[in-house]
């Protein structure tokens, strides 16, 4: 009997395809708007993961001042470090495995016709250790270069690309500023970063030929430092922080000049901005399914006065009310059913195109998906109630004498 | 509900009304009918419009429940039933053939004598022999398979006559059932009707307006403003 009932739902839904997909129009778009945000949603929180994986989970950033993340702060600029700084924290600590002094700002990178605006990096070859880069050519810079300060550079895949094309850079001479500079050496491309960011687009030389050809001071404004493996994150910024106040002479009671930031807080931080855009764009889709199933209503009761002789039929050959209910409600449920199914498929197409687009990994979520199933079954339930309790309590009589 | 019994006729009608609105718009469209229906006969209801005629057909086939009255079907009092309780006395013994044939349309003959069965539960394969036999019975075994609109008049109503017999009722209860036909098609149903009821023994009561139909039946009852006037048997009787 039940099986029946669904074989005539089913008739009757193709009965009338087009009007039954344009019913469902709704639903598809709402679950399809949740199904690809998820997708993405999951990619992207996975792709950050990775990416401070790779960064190092055991990885700090020193920056001055505080409130890094917000762009400084208001009045004076905080002190900046310096490579003797960075040098006592590293032999201080025993649980800090490598510190890199850093300074870095944008600059224009030149070569023949081709340039770049790119990170113009100075620091040494602890860096590469520190941030876990590895190199595709050439080689690190040497005692020599780093002492005197030599016009050498290690380049990223993305300044490869758009300044050499398909020849070999090393060797070559590249213009920053005044600064003529020798390619010693290229890093092995990350690729993009989860929100698209390039992490291979970059120039990196000695600190000492930063400071003096292009900073035009001494100053380090930043500090990478590895912590030991197994060394928790969070006990190792608490002994960089004391540490730090130590070497900066910060008196008790007054704040920190400089901020320790984990990878964990940055991966954090990101998500959430993903998880915000998940949300509003659920709430958008919550619309879209509430408007999804007025409209299956709507179809149904039409469904219904269209087909009261066949209910009167029915009913005088011996259907009861509950029978004409469910044929009717199992209809109902079927159609939001088949638009949940269309939803799911083209939000797990988007949710594809998505992580084609932004470089990140494809992660459907079985568990929203079957969320999405249940809940087209029920706006079919809840909004199929109505149009069927309609049908089934039709007189029988009157049924079979509607023209 | 509990099983119809024997020994009663078929079908006891006394003094069933059954009355429209209230007050000054009440409309009596029964008033107070006496009749007894033995198993095996073929009863012709005629009478002018607004006789209630068709009321006492839907008050007989369970459609309408009688607003006074007692109706035993088969030693079983039916009138005061519930809706449900009347939809499984049709299911299981009653018969209906409509002036608009009233078939599904874009549904074939085959499936359309089915629908009975499939409410009876009956599993698919015995739903097919049962509606097979039954649209072979009224001699359109070959057209099993055409939806209504392939079909003519003529022929809607003998798959409308193939869904009647196919959930074998005790009584067939059939409704102006020539009304939409030419008078050649309409004796062809007339003599399956005919049929029916002499050689398979089927109950059948019909309501009519044409005396040429009335005929074929065995026994004419004529109402009057909700009466039954008279009650004879026709010349076919014998």
């Amino acid at each position: 009997m039940l099986w029946e009932t669904v074989r005539l739902a089913v008739q009757a839904i193709f009965r009338n395809g087009l009007r039954s997909f344009l019913t469902v129009l709704g639903i598809v778009i709402g679950v399809g708007a949740v199904i690809a945000m998820v997708t993405v949603g999951q990619g992207s929180t996975e792709q950050v993961t990775s990416d401070v994986e790779k960064l190092g989970s055991n990885m700090l950033m020193v920056l001055p001042g505080q409130d890094a993340m917000e762009g400084g702060a208001l009045g004076s600029p905080p002190p900046m470090f310096s490579t003797r700084m960075n040098d006592l924290l590293e032999e201080q600590m025993p649980i800090i495995d490598v510190s890199a002094p850093m300074s870095t700002t944008r600059g224009r990178v030149i070569f023949g016709n081709e340039n770049r605006r790119t990170d113009v990096i100075g620091t040494d070859n602890r860096y590469f250790t520190a941030a876990r880069w590895e190199l595709a050519r050439g080689r690190l810079f040497d005692a020599t270069e780093l002492k005197s300060g030599k016009a050498v550079c290690v380049i990223g895949e993305s300044v490869r690309k758009q300044l050499f094309g398909s020849s070999d850079p090393i060797g070559e001479e590249v213009r920053i500023k005044t600064l003529s500079c020798e390619i010693i050496g290229l890093t092995r491309s990350k690729g993009a970063s989860t929100f698209g960011s390039d992490q291979d687009d970059f120039i990196i030389m000695p600190l000492r030929t930063f400071q003096g050809r292009i900073a035009g001071n001494t100053d380090v404004n930043l500090m990478i430092v590895a912590v030991r493996q197994g060394v928790d994150t969070d006990r190792a910024k608490a002994e960089i922080e004391a540490a730090m106040r130590d070497l900066r002479r910060i008196g008790a009671g007054e704040e920190d000049d400089f901020t320790v930031m984990d990878m964990k807080q940055l991966a954090t931080m990101l998500s959430g901005i993903t998880d915000i855009l998940t949300g509003l764009l659920s709430a958008v889709a919550a619309v879209s399914l509430l408007v999804g199933g007025i409209g299956i209503m709507n179809i149904m009761l039409v469904s219904v006065t269209e087909r009261t002789r066949e209910i009167g039929i029915r009913l005088a050959i011996g259907a009861q009310a509950r029978q004409v209910l469910l044929q009717f409600l199992v209809e109902a449920i079927i159609l939001s059913l088949f638009g949940g199914l269309i939803g799911i498929a083209v939000g797990l197409g988007f949710g594809l195109l998505g992580a084609h687009l932004l470089a990140i990994p494809f992660r459907p979520d079985p568990g929203i998906i079957l969320l999405a199933f249940g809940f087209s079954a029920a706006i079919g339930m809840i909004f199929g109630y109505f149009p069927a309790r309609r049908a089934a309590r039709l007189n029988p009589i009157d049924a079979l004498r509607h023209e | 509900m509990t099983e119809p019994q024997g020994a009663a006729p078929l079908i006891r009608l006394r003094g069933i009304s059954r009355v429209y609105g209230h007050g000054d718009a009440e409309v009596r469209a029964l008033d107070g009918i006496d009749l007894d229906v033995e198993t095996g006969e073929f009863v012709a209801i005629m009478g002018p419009s607004g006789s209630g005629k068709s009321t006492a057909m839907n008050v007989i086939g369970c459609l309408d429940a009688p607003t006074a009255g007692t109706y035993h079907f088969s030693g079983v009092e039916v009138a005061g039933l519930s809706r449900d309780q009347r939809a499984l006395l049709r299911r299981h013994y009653l018969g209906f053939i409509f002036q608009g044939y009233n078939l599904l349309p874009r549904t074939s003959a085959l499936h359309n004598v089915e629908l009975p069965l499939i409410y009876k539960g009956l599993p698919r394969a015995t739903r097919h022999a049962l509606a097979s036999q039954a649209l072979a019975r009224v001699g359109l075994a070959e057209r099993a398979h055409h939806d209504p609109s392939e079909l003519s008049g003529g022929q809607q109503q003998r798959v409308a006559i193939a869904r009647a017999l196919a959930g074998n009722p005790q009584v067939i209860l059939a409704d102006e059932p020539t009304g939409n036909l030419d008078t050649h098609l309409s004796a062809e149903i007339m003599e399956v009707l005919g049929d029916l009821n002499r050689n398979d023994g089927l109950t059948i009561v019909m309501v009519t307006h044409e005396a040429d139909m009335a005929a074929y039946a065995k026994r004419l009852i004529w109402m009057v403003d909700g009466r039954i006037e008279s009650d004879r048997p026709t010349d076919r009787a014998a």
